[in-house]
């Protein structure tokens, strides 16, 4: 019987770090505050927003690689509140990071590289049934079996990301947490993994959190998508809607600022460009996070913090002025 | 007739190292109008930073210009000596870094590195060039600029920050400014904020910027002509128009597949297969060959020769050449 209980709930999810500004202070900065969604099995939720927006340490917090301040995650119906839950669900959840350069032990094969996992998790007890998952491993993400006993520096960047993908899928995990995997990539070479991604999604029904600051790439491959600023969650909808009909004026001109690549539509379109950069997270404002930049900014705006509020069927936004 | 600002001729910069010569740029020719926005685009290591580098002579060891001119309003600057490039940098052609943080001095404030480009260059005294410093970031911006030119370069953002490297560049008002990726590590909001301050001071300043940028929207929206290069070399030059809806070389057309565009709804990504060229050891014919689905025999022997498509289109790839050869 197919379960229609999604596959990760996440509530109110909250990531302070406190920071030191003297010998005896200290202030707060808020880098994930209170975000909350869930996650269907066999989908894909992007996770979009700029720089500073909270968005990588969403997911290590969700993969509990931090522990979180306040808020619950819920994976496959356990909750993880213990050592134990955690550990059992890291043979579940995965992550593939962004820079494929850093995120491989240089010093390691290959083929160490992605048994490692197999090693701590013991899911396969002998040396040759590992082995053997291992080339199984390689030849899932397009990499010859020639290549096992080479170092991660023989390999270029979309090599080493297959390496990085390899290893996130040898306990058979059936949610990947994908934190910029294309990012550090040429243009040309994106594609390849962006497929790659898509592929094995179904061959092994993985579901995807795939954090991105590049909304062409997410939107190819999300079927809904949440948009962060300043540590929460503002806009949430399925990628069709939230391109045609984005409400959050923040998710507007995030939109319009987006390069087509295609000159007339570029001559033609009319950008929204927003005023100013992002603000610190440390000692935010009252209210609405987004009020230094947002042009139709009011009083209430100042003072109360919008909510995520259901706009449509399946929209979400946190905004005074859209209704 | 449109002027000549700038004229590169069979452009050859190699770096000599250990294991051989890396041919980073390769027979490079274009010209740059007075006012003209030029894009190159290209990925890692297909030798767009190297062009512009060679243009202004700021390559690091053991880079070196190797063959080739490079002519401003007529004046031959290859082999002309530190004495007129230190002239011409800053003063007629200058250029903005990718990394706003690591090309500002963080020990000295914004407007001492402003002012210090302006006094350089020009005739104006301290007092005269603070004033023109302050000038200058009101011009990209910024605001409060009295008070900006007082602070060091931690103390402002990522986008201030490359303002201010703009209005540096433009202090001595250039005839060229080079972007080399001058947006790629700022959020897209920014970068669109800096997109449009790079479009009003070409105007307002008629200057001409060559962009270099490995992102094709960046070209779409600010470029009128576009130069592709491939593995140190230009495969594809054109108008804007010609290289989106037109392209003629095999790698363009799979750039242009590979990208997601935000408007579009397709399935599935069309990728270029393969990974990119080892400049170390390079393939005896076209380089894109290895990779390339239309690869003919001739293709792995022989460099392609440039063909002209039209007055202002040009690319090197053997497939034109057969169209040519079977129409007539």
């Amino acid at each position: 019987m197919p379960n229609s209980e999604p596959l990760l709930k996440v509530n109110g999810l909250k990531q302070h770090f406190k920071i030191n500004t003297g010998l005896f202070r200290s202030t707060l900065l808020k880098a994930v505050d209170g975000i909350t969604f869930d996650i269907a099995r066999g989908e894909t939720l992007g996770l979009v927003g700029e720089s500073g927006c909270g968005k990588t340490t969403a997911g290590r917090t969700i993969l509990h690689l931090y522990r979180p301040t306040a808020g619950e995650v819920i994976f496959d119906g356990v909750r993880i509140d213990t050592p134990q839950k955690v550990m059992d669900m890291r043979s579940k959840a995965q992550m593939v990071f962004q820079d494929p350069y850093s995120s491989l032990d240089p010093r390691m094969t290959v083929q160490d590289t992605i048994r490692e996992p197999l090693d701590i998790q013991k899911t396969y007890p002998t040396r040759k049934e590992r082995d053997d998952r291992v080339k199984e491993l390689m030849a899932a993400v397009e990499l010859s079996s020639e290549q096992a006993t080479r170092y991660p520096h023989e390999f270029s960047g979309g090599q080493r990301q297959r390496i990085g993908i390899a290893r996130a899928l040898a306990v058979n995990p059936t949610f990947i947490v994908c934190d910029e995997p294309v990012s550090a990539l040429d243009v040309s070479i994106q594609a390849q993994i962006i497929n790659m991604f898509e592929d094995l999604q179904e061959t092994y029904s993985l579901t995807y959190l795939f954090i991105a600051h590049d909304l062409s790439i997410v939107k190819h491959i999300s079927k809904r998508i949440a948009v962060m600023y300043l540590g929460k969650i503002i806009e949430l909808a399925t990628s069709g809607e939230l391109y045609k009909m984005p409400l959050h004026p923040y998710t507007k001109s995030l939109l319009s600022a987006v390069p087509i690549v295609d000159p007339n539509a570029e001559k033609q379109r009319k950008r929204i460009v927003l005023e100013g950069d992002v603000p610190s997270p440390i000692n935010m404002p009252e209210g609405c996070s987004f009020q230094s930049r947002c042009p139709i900014c009011t009083d209430r705006c100042r003072q109360e913090e919008p909510d995520l509020r259901e706009m449509s069927d399946g929209h979400y936004c946190a905004c005074w002025n859209v209704q | 007739m449109d002027s000549i600002l700038l004229k590169v001729e069979n452009l050859q910069t190699s770096f000599l190292v250990k294991s051989g010569e890396v041919k980073a740029a390769n027979e490079i020719s274009f010209t740059l109008k007075k006012g003209e926005a030029l894009g190159i685009v290209g990925e890692s290591g297909s030798g767009k930073s190297v062009t512009a580098y060679s243009i202004l002579q700021i390559l690091q060891n053991p880079g070196k210009i190797v063959g080739g001119s490079i002519a401003l309003n007529g004046q031959e600057l290859v082999n002309s000596g530190e004495s007129v490039m230190s002239r011409i940098r800053g003063n007629k052609i200058s250029m903005i870094f990718q990394d706003p943080m690591t090309s500002l001095n963080p020990v000295f404030t914004v407007g001492n590195q402003l002012t210090e480009a302006i006094m350089l260059h020009t005739k104006r005294r301290k007092a005269q060039a603070r004033e023109r410093s302050v000038e200058l970031l009101r011009l990209v911006g910024i605001n409060e600029p009295k008070r900006r030119v007082k602070q060091y370069p931690h103390e402002l953002s990522g986008g201030m920050r490359q303002r201010a490297m703009i209005a540096m560049a433009i202090a001595c008002e250039p005839d060229i400014l080079i972007a080399d990726e001058p947006t790629t590590a700022l959020d897209v909001t920014v970068q669109a904020q800096i997109l449009e301050l790079m479009k009003s001071l070409q105007e307002q300043l008629g200057m001409a910027i060559i962009m270099i940028t490995h992102d094709l929207g960046v070209i779409a929206g600010m470029c009128e002509r576009v130069i592709v290069m491939y593995a140190g070399r230009i495969v594809e030059s054109g108008t804007v128009d010609e290289i989106f809806y037109a392209p003629a070389h095999e790698y363009t057309k799979g750039l242009l597949k590979s990208i997601p565009s935000i408007s579009d709804e397709r399935q599935r990504l069309i990728p270029i297969a393969g990974s990119p060229v080892d400049m170390l050891s390079l393939p005896k014919g076209c380089a894109f060959a290895p990779r390339c689905d239309c690869a003919m025999k001739i293709c792995l022997a022989s460099q392609p020769a440039q063909s002209r498509i039209s007055e202002t289109h040009s690319a090197s790839c053997w497939m034109n050449e057969k169209g040519r050869l079977e129409n007539a």
